[in-house]
């Protein structure tokens, strides 16, 4: 089984982040294989980033995203550039606080970062996603995550991101 | 033992030269590769190695190669820009027979380019571009874990022929994060030890390499790049010394051409063979995964320079070879000379990867 | 031992001119290191190309003789490699300030443990004579037939200025003093620049009215400023003459110094 999972949002939202977390969270402790991509482009500064990840329970041949079946997008620029052209059985995580847009294809609303604003800290954003797209899609088990996360993100922060994580979680679940 | 990680292959990269013992870095910042030196930055300190961010890829090299002299084993990294800058020094690295590891991570040239898309554009570049009659060792790796296995490989090549040995990866692998496996050791080859008391460059194997006399051994070894005799003194004007001389730093490569070859075959009696090395392998290895098809070959070249040219003869009943590469088909001109099917090149510039339907189009269309 | 001891004898006799002023420029090194009693094992003299870039050939350590320009980055590679072992570049005018500026001046600023002798004959000597960045306006080369028209580097100054703990200037007349500054070059933690003017009388000399060897020798040591008389004059607000240039020791510092022995 092999999943494509593009993430799109602006610069500082910690989108290669919650990629490369996600391909961890698959490689170290799902025991499966995983390939992160990234656009590199100096217009990744400031403007819309992206990052890819490849799942797969074999070797992963291909390296590339050639056609997404999960998307998690994190700002109307990132849906414009990177999320419109959604083939219709794909399905999207919107971080509903940020993007007006909706795609034709299957659309899960979470308001990431108006919930995360409100409850933990907007830096956190990303993780909120992260659990959503676990709970909504199981690309990754909820343990796997919970370790990827922990093993990623900087020392004293690792109780707000497990509750950001279990906040995603909940919010993926009553999608 | 083993461990995994999951790791970006500049990273894979430098802790594959750690892993082999690497313990200078000397080089100048450039994407995409400057990871490998951010990551030596990093970690040589703490083991008592040496990492030195120089003014340019110029003194780069040259720091590399003065501290290969001390014993040290030695890297530099970058790409296409000042890939182009080392050309001098690594001349000088291959005349005056100092081991050293330089790796390329290819982005689009020419000139400044696509500095953050892939490339293999400088295949013929390494294999070439340093003034005089040549040879050198190229590695191209097209995974994550070879990035790190293709890297300790380098060091130990560059050790046993006293060359300055080129990890010619691509922004591709060097940028993505991939499974890795990785050992808690690994195979170490030594430099040819040196006879105390003879002369500095004297040969005296058929492998034509020389014992390396470090610096600080009592040697008092003179090392030129001038045109020099076997004590390492300069001796310019003397046409038959000057033609031995520059046989010999060819040979004691082109001669082991065989030793070194490391590719796989797949599927030997296929009509259609690719050949690919690098990023393109992994579109190839999709391909073939999805076509299931034993008509068709491939040929993965890890080696490339000195080209593994008996590869190319165990397809025997090769009717085309076809060859992806993210240049305009310079090793298809290499592949051109070995062989007497027709060569197709699929050249692709821009930076992105050839897709699989791209290779099956050229599979399916009529001969 | 004596300097006499570090020559490789089986080199000699060297490629220099008869006149050169290179070979004083060795012996006063060779002379100042023989004092430091450094061992043989323990010290590499690298260097770049050109006639003052031969000099490590004659000389029994280790040694480096490397790409035009370039000496200092190989050099770095050495000491940062090996801080133990003491790294003596020998280098030129056309080599050390054209090619390879760059390098000099980011030595100087990281500071780094290594003394740079600079024979300064004004000229490519080794090549026929082609102008270089210490031509002095006005002078006559095969790449300045009309006199050259730009002005050259003060090497001191720039090294002064880019962050050197050790600064020095002497001529190939000044044998005993240039000894001197060489071994306080030596003992000096950090980087240490000696710039020592040398006569070239067969593509210097023989251009700008030096035929004889002694004529540009007599010219070294009468337009030699000393430092302090320098500062004197400066101090007393009384006028410096311009066709002169400063000798002895410029700069001598104790800022952070890298790759120093441990």
């Amino acid at each position: 089984m092999r999943n494509e999972i593009r993430f799109s949002g602006f610069g500082g939202q910690g989108i290669i982040l919650s990629a490369v977390i996600l391909g961890r969270a698959a490689v170290m402790y799902d025991n499966k294989f995983a390939v992160q991509t990234q656009v590199y482009g100096p217009e990744a500064r400031g403007g819309a980033s992206m990052s890819q990840v490849v799942i797969d329970d074999d070797q992963i041949l291909y390296p590339k995203v050639a056609v997404p079946d999960i998307y998690v997008i994190m700002s109307q620029e990132g849906f414009e550039k990177y999320g419109a052209s959604a083939q219709v059985s794909a399905v999207m995580l919107i971080d509903s606080t940020l993007v007006h847009s909706r795609p034709k294809c299957r659309c899960i609303e979470i308001p990431a970062t108006g919930q995360a604003k409100a409850s933990l800290k907007v830096i956190v954003a990303n993780i909120v996603m992260l659990g959503a797209l676990v709970a909504a899609t199981h690309v990754v088990s909820e343990e796997s995550l919970k370790k990827a996360i922990l093993d990623s993100v900087p020392k004293g922060t690792e109780d707000l991101n497990l509750k950001a994580m279990q906040l995603g979680l909940e919010l993926g679940k009553q999608s | 033992m083993t461990r995994i990680e999951f790791w970006q292959g500049n990273i894979a990269c430098a802790e594959g030269a750690l892993a082999a013992g690497c313990t200078f870095f000397g080089g100048y910042p450039i994407t995409p590769s400057t990871e490998v030196a951010e990551h030596m930055a990093a970690k040589l300190p703490k083991r008592g190695g040496a990492f030195i961010q120089m003014e340019d890829e110029i003194a780069g090299i040259a720091s590399i190669i003065g501290a290969s002299w001390t014993g040290a084993r030695a890297m530099t990294a970058t790409s296409g820009p000042g890939f182009s800058l080392m050309m001098e020094n690594i001349g000088f690295a291959i005349m005056t027979e100092t081991p050293c590891v330089v790796v390329n991570v290819q982005r689009g040239g020419p000139s400044t380019g696509q500095p953050t898309m892939s490339a293999q554009g400088d295949m013929l570049q390494v294999r070439f571009g340093s003034h005089g009659d040549i040879a050198i060792i190229a590695l191209c790796p097209a995974t994550v874990q070879e990035m790190f296995e293709l890297t300790v490989k380098a060091f130990n090549l560059a050790d046993k022929y006293r060359v300055p040995v080129f990890l010619m990866a691509d922004e591709t692998i060097g940028h993505m994060r991939e499974k890795i496996i990785v050992p808690d050791t690994v195979e170490r080859v030594e430099r040819k030890p040196f006879v105390a008391g003879t002369p500095a460059f004297r040969v005296t194997d058929p492998d034509n390499i020389p014992g390396f006399p470090a610096f600080g051994t009592g040697q008092h070894v003179h090392v030129t790049g001038l045109t020099h005799d076997e004590r390492g003194y300069p001796c310019a004007t003397n046409p038959n010394l000057h033609m031995a001389l520059v046989k010999r730093l060819v040979d004691k490569i082109e001669n082991a051409r065989d030793e070194m070859a490391d590719y796989d075959v797949i599927n030997p009696d296929a009509g259609q063979v690719f050949v690919a090395y690098g990023a393109p392998v992994r579109t190839v290895m999709q391909v073939m995964h999805d076509k299931k098809d034993t008509n068709i070959g491939f040929l993965r070249i890890r080696t490339v320079w000195p080209f593994p040219e008996k590869a190319l003869a165990e397809f025997k009943n090769a009717k085309r070879f076809i060859i992806p590469e993210m240049n305009l088909g310079q090793i298809s001109r290499e592949i051109e000379r070995h062989v007497c099917v027709p060569v197709r090149s699929i050249p692709k510039l821009g930076g992105e990867l050839h897709t699989p339907e791209e290779l099956v189009a050229v599979l399916e269309e009529k001969a | 031992m004596s300097y006499d001891d570090w020559f490789r004898k089986d080199r000699l006799p060297h490629i220099f001119c008869a006149g050169c002023g290179n070979g004083t420029i060795i012996n006063c090194t060779l002379a100042a290191i023989d004092q430091m009693n450094w061992k043989k094992e323990e010290t590499i003299f690298v260097s770049g190309i050109g006639c003052s870039s031969r000099a490590p050939g004659y000389i029994l350590t280790d040694s480096l003789h490397t790409t035009h320009g370039r000496a200092i980055a190989f050099a770095t590679g050495v000491k940062m490699a090996k801080p133990d072992f003491n790294v003596v570049v020998f280098t030129g005018d056309g080599d050390m300030a054209a090619i390879g500026g760059n390098h000099f001046i980011h030595a100087c600023r990281r500071n780094i443990d290594m003394t740079v002798v600079c024979m300064n004959n004004q000229i490519y000597g080794m090549t026929g004579g082609q102008g270089s960045p210490t031509t002095p306006k006005g002078c006559l080369s095969s790449t300045t037939p009309y006199g050259c028209a730009e002005t050259p580097f003060d090497l001191c100054e720039l090294a002064t200025a880019a962050g050197a703990n050790f600064v020095a200037r002497w001529t190939s007349y000044h044998v005993k003093e240039l000894e001197k500054s060489v071994k306080a070059g030596l003992e000096t933690p950090g980087f240490s620049f000696i710039e020592v003017l040398t006569q070239c009388p067969t593509a210097f000399g023989r251009r700008n009215k030096f035929r004889q060897v002694i004529d540009h020798v007599e010219f070294l040591k009468s337009h030699s400023l000393l430092k302090a008389k320098r500062d004197r004059l400066v101090e007393k607000h009384e006028h410096v003459p311009e066709d002169m240039f400063v000798v002895g020791e410029l700069t001598r510092r104790n800022r952070p110094a890298l790759g120093v022995k441990p």
